[in-house]
């Protein structure tokens, strides 16, 4: 035995000793640190996202508004490119080698890998490419669809789909980037309906990327569930007939079904063409559109803008003092060209005095309704004229003014109507009255409506004391209601003879002798009931208004319009407003009214101020 | 005269055994990591699997021969196949196939073949027909030579492929030297360096001074016997560090905390040489010969890393030791290696069900990357029971080299042990991350024909030597 023998322990020390260090380092990776498994899942599996077409709309009458389809984006698999002639590919899709270059470069980037290289390829380019695809190993096209319309109408009320960007993933979560949404109107507000639900592939892949079939059989497939389709309130030939009225003006019609609380019609002019605002255009023309300063076309005056309802507040006043009991049909007040009190003055135009109810009604006359009001908050009923303010703005309220409606819009607002404590901090408390705000009795002053509330308060009118909240959707596939309070009676605190009263007086401001203010809405064979007003603002010439329903017995529409700077409610908006309701009821203008139909035509105030 | 063997009784079946069970087991891997859809047949010649077993049939011939031939050959011969292997070498480097931009390969009767593989098993017999000679003493500057040339030359020759992996192989040797009587220090010192050099590269060269320092003094204080002379040696370098860290920015002169504390200690090892002098404390230089030696050696190991290593040997390095992620590019070798590895688990996904080798995520996966499929597939099970295989085969390669008469065949066991351990524990270390990614094949396991016989070959001489354990081979 020699004298190192002993050395062979250390040796076979050393290779315990790294055996070991092996062992615990396997042990380690293997059994403790878990975040390898998931690596290797993440390694071997690829989801392919399986996206839904939404949900189609019709209109009430069953015509399909808006569809799909679909739309191409060019994608690259980075590793299955091969030789391909670059100059041929250029040429087909209309771009410069360098962005070519660019976006194969960027395909190998796994943070790019799903990205496509071209989203939305025009139809021609993709029947082009489809041709000669073969040539191109490693490029393959990803169908997605994008909204398709069939009538250059209703963009407002439709709204448009966009891509989603980091601030609607933040607020909306189950969005990734690249995802769709609704972001207005019925496409915004009725996202969970239309949007359908995901689908997702999940494939076995190899280190390139190659797809080698399906991850465990499929059993993690998912397949898409397109979205539900919806059945809209919409009128369409009703719709693009006011979008042709207003073609030449800046306004808005919106027509409702009393009964129901349906919206036949939501017009904002100037309005625009909604597949300006799809896919890959829709970035530059929303831009086009949003700098259009002077026409606003994106703005949708019909829930948003804040207009003075002038005279067409009349009815409610005269529904006020009724009910109050501050007058009653026979009340009579005389007008000298106007309302004079102590110190204030409200001017009218030239017409018989003194006039009752109904004719004050039917000449709309200021000077009538200023004492209505006078009284309605001089009423000794109420201890000062603070409660017998509020008690009168409560009545107004109750007709949908001055708070949002709560329709199915995304952005609908709530106009104005001032509180006691508006006045008290202008005035100081004790130290305003009806004359001070005297205004308030013919619609001008601290009152402020969308066109939508004028529209859901004159078929509040027509109800003879209810309505139900506007809305645009009827039906929604498989489901068989829609939401509840489309269904309840929003009762106004006013008793129904009283009502009847006032539509009278509107049935004679269109219907009525010389005196009447809206001869050119009346109808042969249908008598529409309706008001007036002209609207005075701080912008310009008064704005031309009119609200009216027909029939006035069970009455199938009521309309409000708004012409911004038409001056009188007679000149545009009352004979707009009796075409949409001529056209509605009888699907035709009658002959003897062309003339109306081509004065509107005709005329252009989209400029004027 | 031919000796009446009687083989069934003289072969250690131990060994075989272990080999066997390792070359099976490493068959099954090789087909499990090319197995996929389209999975024919096991004699289907164009895949891997077949292949390697074709390779296994022709060691198995190999085997049998080696028995047939008498066992003073190997001993006789030893010097012609030392430069017949040399020879071989020069040839590659001037007829060489060249594969992944190293010469390793050369094409003889229609099949690739490494010479590298086998110039191993010649050198372990060179080295042991050496040392088993008459009047060598090893630490003479006679046979320092003679081994430095043995060793070296087949080095050179592979480094100018080059093929590094290879090459650092050799430096096995040192295992064998030590048990033939190389001074215990050497080894120990050589562990050290080598520990010192992957934390020279793994951490910032500041932490390695620090490091040194600490060690230098707490060594200081041992062998003093003195501990609180450790404490003043820390106390006067503290002092230097941080006059100058204050004095310094007043002259002007900003410099880094690495070459503040190198200047600060240059400074306190003058003052300790004083003291050392005064007070005779003789160990005080030996200590700060050391410090300053391996300082020197971590310096210039940086050095070389930054200014002698071309970017990509440094970044493979850098992944190497966990200091860049760059999972997608360089180190995508190491991570997907681990990744197959750790999603094993305890038991392993099960024969030929692992994704990420199967689904070639991991490269090289049949060769030097065999083990992950052993991971993935088996588990902390399999991969615990392949490494006590090893154990078993070398622990057992031990022993039956110490049972020999004969210092030839003692020595060449060591030989065949050491060899064999370095493979083992530097492709095992090196898919798991402990140890850079060095091209070696894992032994029995790693596809190959060239490796499966040299392997096979190296043992099996070891087997044909013990099984004439009792006759004195000179």
């Amino acid at each position: 035995m020699d004298q190192f023998a002993t050395r062979r322990n250390i040796i076979a020390g050393i290779f315990i000793l790294a055996a070991l260090a092996l062992v615990v380092r396997l042990f380690y990776i293997q059994v403790i640190d878990s975040s390898y498994k998931l690596s290797a899942e993440n390694n071997s599996k690829r989801i392919e996202i399986l996206y839904p077409a939404r949900g189609l709309v019709y209109d009430r009458n069953g015509e399909l508004l808006v569809y799909n389809m679909p739309a191409y984006d060019l994608m690259i698999a980075p590793y299955e490119l091969k030789q391909f002639d670059s100059t041929e590919l250029c040429n087909i899709l209309g771009i410069d080698i360098a962005k070519l270059r660019a976006g194969i470069a960027r395909s190998f980037d796994p943070k790019y890998r799903r990205e496509p290289f071209i989203k939305q390829l025009s139809p021609e380019t993709y029947a082009n490419l489809q041709e000669r695809m073969f040539k191109f190993p490693g490029f393959y096209v990803r169908t997605r669809t994008l909204r398709e319309y069939s009538k250059k109408s209703a963009a407002h009320l439709l709204g448009y789909v966009g891509e989603v960007d980091e601030k609607m993933i933040a607020a909306n979560p189950g969005y990734v980037m690249g995802d769709y949404i609704g972001i207005s109107g019925l496409e915004g507000y009725y996202e969970n309906v239309l949007k359908g639900t995901k689908g997702q592939e999940v494939l076995l892949v190899d280190v390139h990327g190659r797809v080698k079939g399906p991850y465990q059989d499929g059993r993690f497939n998912k397949d898409a569930i397109v979205g539900k389709d919806i059945v809209c309130t919409i009128d369409s030939k009703l719709q693009e007939y006011g979008e042709t009225l207003m073609k030449n003006y800046k306004g808005s019609i919106v027509a409702i079904e009393p009964s129901t609380g349906e919206v036949l019609t939501l017009v904002s002019a100037p309005a625009y063409d909604p597949s300006l605002l799809v896919g890959r255009a829709r970035s530059m023309n929303y831009t086009k559109l949003e700098r259009d300063t002077l026409l606003k076309p994106l703005f949708n005056r019909a829930l948003m803008a804040n207009y003075p309802p002038g005279s067409t507040f009349k009815p409610i006043q005269a529904l006020i003092g009724l009910e109050e009991g501050v007058i009653n049909v026979n009340s009579s007040f005389s007008c000298a060209a106007g309302f004079y009190a102590r110190g204030v003055s409200v001017g009218c135009h030239i017409h018989s005095s003194p006039l009752n109810l109904l004719h004050g009604i039917e000449n709309s006359c200021n000077a009538y309704f200023c004492n209505v009001y006078k009284r309605i908050l001089e009423n000794p009923k109420y201890a000062n004229t603070e409660k017998a303010y509020e008690a009168w703005r409560n009545y107004v309220m109750s007709f949908g003014i001055g708070k949002r409606l709560n329709a199915d819009f995304t952005n609908e607002l709530r106009g104005f109507i001032a509180p006691a404590s508006y006045f008290d901090r202008y005035y100081g408390e004790n130290h305003w009255n009806a004359l001070t705000t005297i205004s308030l009795a013919i619609g001008q002053g601290e009152i402020l409506v969308t066109p939508l509330q004028m529209a859901n308060w004159t078929a509040a009118i027509a109800n003879r004391g209810y309505y139900i909240i506007p809305h645009v959707v009827r039906q929604i596939e498989g489901i068989d209601t829609i939401e509840h309070r489309f269904y309840e009676k929003n009762r106004i605190g006013i008793d129904t003879a009283n009502f009847g009263l006032v539509i009278q007086g509107m049935e004679l401001a269109v219907n009525g002798g010389p005196g009447r203010t809206a001869g050119i809405a009346q109808l042969p064979n249908i008598i529409v009931c309706g008001k007036t007003g002209t609207a005075q603002n701080p912008q310009g010439k008064d704005h031309s208004v009119f609200i009216a329903f027909a029939p006035k017995e069970n009455p199938k529409i009521a309309v409000s319009v708004y012409v911004e700077h038409g001056e009188w409610g007679a000149s545009y908006a009352a004979p707009i407003a009796s075409l949409m309701i001529e056209k509605y009821l009888t699907d035709s203008i009658s002959p003897g009214r062309k003339w109306v139909e081509a004065r509107i035509l005709n005329g252009n105030l989209l400029y004027s101020k | 005269m031919i000796d009446k063997l009687n083989l069934t009784e003289e072969i250690d079946w131990t060994t075989v055994g272990l080999y066997l069970l390792l070359v099976i087991f490493g068959w099954m891997n090789v087909l499990a990591s090319s197995y996929n859809e389209q999975f024919k047949s096991v004699f289907d010649i164009h895949q891997n699997y077949s292949d390697q077993l074709l390779w296994i049939l022709v060691s198995f011939v190999m085997i049998i021969l080696l028995f047939a031939i008498d066992y003073r050959f190997y001993h006789f011969f030893t010097w012609v196949f030392y430069g017949i292997s040399i020879i071989l070498l020069l040839a590659v480097l001037a007829f060489g196939v060249e594969v992944n931009n190293s010469k390793s390969w050369i094409r003889i009767l229609g099949f690739n073949f490494q010479p590298s593989e086998f110039v191993k098993i010649t050198t372990a017999l060179a080295v042991a027909r050496y040392l088993s000679g008459y009047n060598i003493r090893l630490w003479s500057w006679k046979s320092v030579i003679v081994m430095a040339v043995l060793i070296g030359l087949p080095v050179g020759l592979i480094s100018l492929q080059p093929d590094w992996g290879t090459a650092l192989v050799f430096c096995c040797f040192i295992l064998l030297m030590y048990r033939e009587g190389m001074p215990g220090w050497i080894l120990a010192i050589s562990l050290f360096i080598t520990i010192l050099f992957l934390m020279t590269l793994l951490l910032a060269s500041i932490s390695v001074l620090i490091f040194l320092i600490a060690l230098a003094i707490i060594i200081f204080a041992i062998i003093n016997r003195k501990p609180i002379h450790g404490f003043y040696a820390g106390i006067i370098l503290a002092a230097f560090y941080f006059g100058f860290r204050y004095s310094f920015p007043l002259l002007g002169i900003s410099l880094s905390t690495y070459y503040l504390l190198l200047i600060a200690l240059t400074a306190s090892s003058v003052v300790y040489l004083i003291l050392a002098f005064t007070k005779k404390i003789r160990s005080i230089a030996l200590v700060l010969i050391f410090l300053f030696g391996f300082i020197g050696f971590t310096y210039s190991v940086n050095y070389v890393f930054h200014n002698v290593l071309k970017p990509h040997q440094q970044t493979r390095v850098n992944i190497l030791l966990g200091k860049e992620t760059d999972v997608r590019n360089v180190g995508y070798n190491l991570n997907q290696s681990k990744i197959a590895i750790g999603s094993g688990g305890f038991f392993g996904k099960g024969y030929l069900k692992g994704t990420q080798t199967k689904l070639d995520f991991v490269p090289e996966q049949s060769t030097d990357f065999i083990f992950c499929t052993v991971g993935e597939e088996w588990g902390f099970l399999g991969t615990t029971i392949a490494i006590l295989l090893y154990i078993g085969l070398l622990i057992r390669i031990v022993y039956v080299a110490e049972r020999q008469r004969s210092q030839y065949a003692r020595i060449y066991g060591y030989g065949v042990a050491s060899i064999l351990f370095f493979h083992f524990a530097i492709n095992i270390g090196m898919t798991i991350g402990l140890f850079p990614v060095i091209g070696i094949p894992l032994p029995f396991f790693s596809y190959g024909g060239s490796s499966m016989l040299a392997f096979t070959l190296l043992l099996f001489i070891l087997v044909r030597l013990d099984s004439v354990r009792k006759v004195y081979i000179r």
